[in-house]
């Protein structure tokens, strides 16, 4: 079986069906596969159409090692199976695909949980800023205090503000 | 000691630079963001008390009171929004 690594921070856009089915890996023991994908809109507070695209900057060496540590984390609180985050970083549009957490488990409970759990965490702690283009000129985009609140339920409270 | 500050986002804009070898008299984070603010200029506004500005030692998030060591790798960035 060829070993899949569990963190990619790639341009590529992914296929979210061949990655599960990669992650699935012909295990019998799994009954659950929950995943999430988060995708490029065209706006943020105000108007439709005012994003025309997205820049993802990373910190490289970092964006990897917070991800892994986070999977790390996710295996020792929930009882999964497998694990599977990509994450697109340079230039993107509207309807594209940025980030796929996917996780693998028995029963429902725990992935559904895993997976929640991956977002909030990569949210608030991995090292990615957005700058996005509108008619005014190009913006960074603002850290979200929900974001840190969704953190906090899961136990963690790092501050990213 | 001798440390590489890489800088990113909106700080790497301000300060015109993602990377820069510094030499410095700090023993932790916090008391090196305050040498790269008295240096005035782009390094002052970027990094300027009151900013959120978020730090990590060697590829790993940390606070103003972790200690510096020499060759280590420092970076300063604002508030993160992948996902």
């Amino acid at each position: 079986m060829i070993n899949v690594p569990r963190v990619s921070i790639q341009t590529a856009d992914f296929d979210v069906a061949k990655e599960i089915a990669a992650l699935r890996a012909q295990d019998p023991r799994v009954g659950a596969v929950c995943s999430f994908i988060g995708t490029v809109r065209d706006r943020t507070a105000g108007t439709p159409g005012a994003i025309s695209s997205m820049e993802l900057e990373h910190y490289p060496g970092m964006t990897e090692k917070s991800i892994e540590l986070m999977i790390d984390a996710a295996h020792a609180k929930f009882d999964i199976f497998g694990t599977r985050v990509i994450h697109r970083v340079g230039l993107l549009a509207p309807l594209d695909q940025i980030v796929m957490v996917a996780v693998t488990s028995a029963h429902r409970g725990e992935s559904f949980q895993a997976c929640e759990f991956l977002m909030d965490y990569l949210k608030t702690q991995a090292p990615f800023w957005k700058k996005e283009q509108t008619p005014e000129g190009a913006r960074w985009v603002d850290a979200r205090v929900a974001d840190d609140v969704a953190l906090a339920k899961w136990g963690i409270t790092a501050c990213n503000g | 000691m001798r440390v590489t500050v890489k800088y990113f986002a909106g700080i790497r804009e301000t300060i015109g630079t993602g990377s820069e070898r510094y030499d410095t008299a700090a023993a932790t984070l916090g008391e090196l963001r305050d040498e790269l603010i008295a240096l005035g200029g782009d390094h002052a506004e970027a990094l300027a008390r009151g900013k959120a500005v978020r730090l990590a030692l060697n590829q790993t998030m940390c606070d103003e009171s972790t200690a510096l060591s020499e060759g280590a790798e420092v970076a300063f960035f604002p508030p993160v929004t992948g996902g």
